[in-house]
């Protein structure tokens, strides 16, 4: 067997069924062992679109996502690809191909140094010199990719070393005594956590990404429920507890609801589930959960104590952790919270998260998304761009399970969440996909609509057009006293974009005709792109402007 | 306050460059750093000294450190008793004032020329820099060190 065919039999034997990659020099005796081969392959029109993909089929499914390039530009061009998975911990393993051996730090046709490139972007990387170390770097690397706390791991492959020939032994297991992630909470902080818990009046759970990626939101929902405790989901944990549970007070933060943010300043216990207090979230730190002590509940002790001082921290799996918890709960001394409830219950009728409902000129983009959220189908995945409609779908939309949100949280790339959802609709097949985007963002990578043609993926593309790149623009009208400097965007027919690829697309500028173009494109069999013309000067409240505390917003009180 | 770290980590290629980017990306200060193998030709031992401007971010270059796959144990040597050095090798002018440094400190003459003494200094900290000092003045022509190993008592 060459090289090629042995990185086909490892991701055979690692279950992968799907692959997105894209050609090139040093990649094409990996395509030549695909040629005829049972993998599916996927491929888009630019490799950063693999690297999306591949994310998004990932996240969608929580298995490891896979996807691959030839060496020099199309390996830096799946760096944004890889730099995005690597902030939100999501598994990968991303192969690209490199210039023969003997060739490397020659400065030859192509080659870029992805190893020093990808080393502060990746969980880690490989170079593999020899076809002998091929399958067992390839088994190291998908454990590195979905043990302990994900991320994507890069294996650089030699275009001679896919040639070389070796026989294929695929190992049983992995060992490595450098790296042992800690899977189980210590019995002792387990017990003081516990008991931290009992003592609090007004406790407050906040719950991240890092449960969706361990799986725990059943547990999630067993303990806070038990313990009547109110559940905050941060951005990337969306979906872990239900919006529409009473204990849920949706998202914290920069554009988060006016409760979850004062329900943390007033809280007296933060209990933080995996989750690592991202400066987005905390606001200015000095003033954050200023009354509460915090247990931190977290698989990379490396987030524990980063930004805020924590009391208990509990390093382990939070699916783990979260049933420790649960089988150590003593009934009798689990207190009613009812003055805390309650009080959470007045601030969430005083300030709901709301927006102008009175019809105008303009279409408002909340109304399309609250729209969305009830039309399409319960288990829909969404997946958003970058900028204003990212935070008004993670406002309005309500996502009762995880993994059914897909965006770039920590880079925050424009451009992620087309290909994410092409991986996502693949991943899923029978699940509706939707994406939404924003005018700017889409054209980061809206060469997909050719991938979305050729294999008839069937996403659903909601533009929601300002003609501006917003969020910007939003910043420069409070901040930089309205000197719209680089946002104003001066676009392209979307509509006749999508039929110059062959999709279907409409456009709709009334807010009247919104319900029944929402109901087109979802019953529409294919994909289908949808223009909405928005107001242009929309803004994403409440805001917590920079450097200030998260009690301190504009709009969320008013 | 300074902290003398010592990382132990697997003998691959690449772990060196892991160490020192993760310290450029993290803004982390360092003052030396040295590499050598153990006696285990599979584990080298990587020694850090480096500047901790508080607690929080000590822990932080500990934990980031031991974060990195191949590396094996991570010890803050400053929390125990250890024993460290480093080499300074240095030419100095041809002068007679040197027999008195000479007698006063251990150092070894490893080279006369016409032009200079070539000498090894290899001895505690709080002396070396009283040594470069009385080099100084009879006139240090080049001067080179290592970065500083250290082992726990």
């Amino acid at each position: 067997m060459n090289g090629a065919q042995i990185l086909l039999k490892s991701l055979e034997c690692e279950e992968v069924d799907t692959i997105f990659g894209y050609q090139g020099g040093s990649a094409i005796p990996i395509f030549d062992a695909l040629y005829g081969s049972k993998m599916r392959v996927i491929i888009p029109r630019h490799e950063q679109a693999a690297a999306h993909a591949a994310d998004g089929y990932a996240r969608a499914t929580g298995r490891v996502g896979v996807c691959f390039s030839t060496s020099g530009p199309g390996a830096t061009n799946l760096t944004t690809g890889i730099a995005t998975a690597y902030m939100d911990s999501i598994p990968m393993v991303v192969f690209t191909g490199q210039v023969k051996t003997w060739l490397i730090g020659n400065d030859a046709f192509q080659e870029a140094d992805i190893l020093g490139i990808t080393r502060s972007i990746s969980k880690h990387n490989y170079l593999v010199k020899d076809v002998k170390d091929l399958a067992a770097t390839i088994k190291e690397a998908f454990y590195l990719a979905r043990s302990g706390r994900p991320g994507p791991v890069v294996i650089d492959l030699p275009v001679d070393v896919q040639t070389q020939e070796c026989e294929f032994e695929y190992p049983q297991d992995v060992k490595l005594r450098s790296y042992n992630p800690t899977m189980y909470g210590h019995p002792g902080q387990i017990r003081r956590a516990l008991k931290t818990i009992y003592e609090a009046k007004r406790p407050v759970i906040m719950a991240g990404g890092g449960v969706i990626l361990s799986g725990a939101s059943k547990e999630l929902r067993e303990f806070a429920e038990k313990m009547r405790i109110p559940v905050i989901s941060t951005f990337m944990g969306l979906g872990v507890f239900p919006t529409k549970n009473e204990l849920s007070l949706g998202m914290p933060g920069m554009h988060g609801s006016a409760y979850a943010n004062l329900a943390i300043t007033e809280c007296d216990l933060l209990i933080s589930v995996g989750c690592r207090f991202d400066d987005r979230v905390t606001g200015k730190l000095d003033e954050f959960a200023p009354k509460a002590k915090i247990i931190h509940i977290d698989i990379d002790p490396t987030s524990i104590s980063k930004n805020v001082n924590v009391d208990v921290p509990v390093v382990g799996d939070a699916k783990n952790i979260l049933a420790q918890l649960i089988q150590e709960i003593k009934e009798e001394k689990i207190t009613e919270k009812k003055e805390w409830i309650e009080k959470i219950n007045e601030w969430k009728k005083q300030y709901p998260l709301k927006y102008e409902r009175k019809e105008k000129k303009w279409i408002k983009p909340q109304y399309v998304i609250e729209e969305v959220c009830r039309m399409a189908d319960e288990d829909a995945i969404i997946a958003t761009e970058v900028g204003q409609h990212q935070m008004w779908v993670a406002q309005f939309y309500s996502f009762e399970e995880p993994r059914r949100f897909l965006s770039s949280g920590g880079l925050g790339t424009m451009g992620y969440g087309f290909p994410a959802s092409i991986g996502a609709k693949i991943a899923c097949p029978e699940k509706q996909v939707i994406l939404f985007a924003g005018d700017g963002s889409i054209q980061m990578n809206i060469q997909e609509m050719a991938t979305l043609k050729t294999y008839g993926i069937n996403v659903k593309i909601i533009i929601l057009n300002n003609n501006s790149l917003g969020m910007v623009r939003q910043w420069q009208e409070l901040f930089f006293d309205k000197r719209y400097s680089g946002t104003p965007l001066n676009n392209p027919d979307f509509v006749t974009i999508a039929k110059g690829y062959g999709i279907k697309g409409i456009r709709v500028e009334k807010t009247g005709d919104v319900k029944s173009a929402i109901e087109k494109i979802l019953k529409f069999k294919g994909p289908i792109l949808a223009e909405f013309l928005i107001e242009p000067e929309e803004n994403v409240f409440p805001m917590v402007p920079a450097g200030k505390a998260i009690n301190q917003m504009i709009g969320g009180m008013s | 306050m300074k902290h003398t770290i010592q990382a132990l980590v697997e003998n691959k290629f690449g772990v060196l460059s892991r160490v020192a980017s993760l310290f450029s990306a993290r803004g982390y200060n360092i003052y030396s750093l040295s590499v050598g193998e153990t006696q285990d030709a599979e584990v080298s031992c990587i020694t850090l000294v480096v500047e901790a401007p508080d607690e929080k971010i000590l822990e932080q270059i500990k934990k980031q450190l031991h974060k990195l796959i191949d590396v094996i144990t991570v010890v803050d040597l400053t929390r125990r008793g250890y024993v460290d050095r480093d080499l300074i090798l240095a030419k100095v002018n041809k002068d007679e004032k040197i027999g008195e440094v000479l007698s006063k400190y251990m150092i070894k003459v490893l080279l006369e020329t016409d032009e200079y003494y070539l000498l090894e200094i290899c001895t505690e900290r709080q002396h070396e820099e009283e040594i470069i000092k009385d080099l100084e003045k009879i006139g240090i022509q080049e001067l080179v060190r290592t970065g500083r190993i250290a082992i726990s008592k």
